[in-house]
């Protein structure tokens, strides 16, 4: 087992397509995609109207890439979008997926 | 008014509408309300390709050319309104102000099913005018807030694919150019699915449509009465506008109502999404609370027949 970063965005879907290009081109190999609903600063966020659905986007990369990313997304987005960033430490079996 | 109020299609929509105020646990699934969306959207699209089959196009070039000057002057009248007494930000005036110069496909299904009950006739092309005047305003939005607000690195590439390729335009060209291209005998074997079912898809949809306008509803609060008052009132400035133009376009009354209903409906599809890329420092509970909370309904229940009284008052005096 080896050490590596799980990044996790929460942010609205609108941005999917474009938040998972920035990941890719930042070093990231790859990521997972799922859809989620919930409420925070900026209202409910629910998954009944497209315009206001939400999305979590995981990776795990190594921490270097981690801490590109969340400069990344908090420089380009936290102004303007409703978007969650955090990093858990974990611990994986192939770690030259990652 | 009264008979409006009773067409099954506005009673589905209260209906959906009351569930939601009432907090009802209703609620569609979310894959059959995708499913009677692209069909709804597909259908308007067919039904007019069809309608479009039997005219010649040089007759809808001077009812689009209008169509695309009300698309741009709506939000130039709207956003000063905004900004000076309503009091938005900048780029909060100019995202609302294309949500309201831009269309709602629904309110323009509303309103053909509300002329063909009364049997009034109108212009077979007026579906394109519906393509025609979703994007100018959206595009005129995006221009307004560019000049009047900081300058944002814009994406313009997923801009143009929001907007082209986002399934409410998509689907309403899919569709009219299918119509356009088979014609009204090929047609045949698919319109009972898109034409005799229509109506009931589009109650269906409306009873959906009446529970998110509701939980719209509930973000009033967070609006203000200015935006309540504006959602109400800019329409019927828009309609007028319309209503006048279509009359100089030489439309039929029933056209022009359309087209009146048009300018006056507010975009939720297409608007929002173009608005969140191109202006994300708008704040979107603002423009959604007043296009679907406000407008969509005031449009469904009271505005229709109000365009057509409007129609109705200039054909006699205009003759």
């Amino acid at each position: 087992m080896e050490k590596k970063k799980l990044v996790t965005i929460v942010t609205e879907s609108i941005l999917e397509k474009k938040i998972a290009k920035d990941i890719l081109r930042i070093g990231a190999r790859g990521y997972t995609i799922t859809e989620a609903s919930g409420q925070g600063e900026r209202g409910m966020r629910s998954s009944d109207w497209e315009q206001s659905r939400n999305i979590r986007l995981e990776v795990i990369c190594d921490s270097a890439v981690a801490t590109r990313i969340v400069e990344h997304m908090s420089k380009t987005y936290y102004d303007d979008y409703a978007m969650i960033v955090f990093v858990h430490d974990v611990e994986v079996v192939r770690p030259e997926k990652f | 008014m009264l008979e409006n109020l009773l067409d099954p299609v506005i009673l589905f929509f209260a209906m959906g509408l009351l569930a939601g105020l009432l907090k009802s646990d209703l609620r569609l699934p979310e894959a059959i309300y995708e499913v009677i969306s692209i069909f709804l959207l597909m259908a308007i699209g067919l039904k007019g390709g069809v309608q479009l089959s039997k005219t010649s196009l040089s007759e809808v070039l001077i009812p689009a050319g209008v169509t695309v000057l009300i698309g741009l002057s709506i939000p130039l009248i709207a956003y000063p309104v905004l900004r000076r007494i309503g009091k938005f930000s900048e780029a909060d005036s100019a995202a609302i102000a294309a949500h309201y110069g831009s269309v709602s496909a629904v309110t323009f299904a509303v309103v053909q099913t509300y002329l063909d009950r009364l049997a009034i006739a109108y212009e077979e092309y007026v579906t394109v005018l519906l393509v025609v005047l979703e994007i100018p305003a959206i595009a005129m939005g995006i221009l307004i807030a560019r000049m009047k607000t900081r300058k944002h690195k814009i994406d313009y590439g997923l801009l143009f694919h929001e907007v082209f390729l986002g399934k409410s335009i998509y689907l309403l060209i899919a569709g009219l150019l299918i119509g356009w291209v088979a014609g009204p005998e090929r047609i045949q074997p698919v319109s009972p699915l898109f034409f005799d079912l229509f109506k009931a898809a589009l109650a269906f949809f409306l009873l959906e449509m009446g529970l998110v306008a509701a939980r719209r509803i509930s973000d009033l609060k967070r609006v203000g009465l200015f935006l309540f008052g504006f959602g109400i009132l800019m329409p019927i400035a828009s309609a007028l506008l319309g209503m006048g133009l279509g009359y100089l376009a030489g439309l039929s009354l029933g056209g022009s109502v359309v087209l009146a209903t048009l300018a006056g409906s507010a975009s939720y599809i297409a608007a929002p999404a173009a608005m969140r890329i191109a202006v994300p420092q708008a704040n979107p509970t603002l423009y959604l609370t007043a296009s679907l909370g406000i407008t969509f309904p005031f449009n469904l229940l009271f505005g229709i027949p109000l365009y057509h009284w409007m129609g109705t008052i200039l054909y006699s005096i205009g003759g």
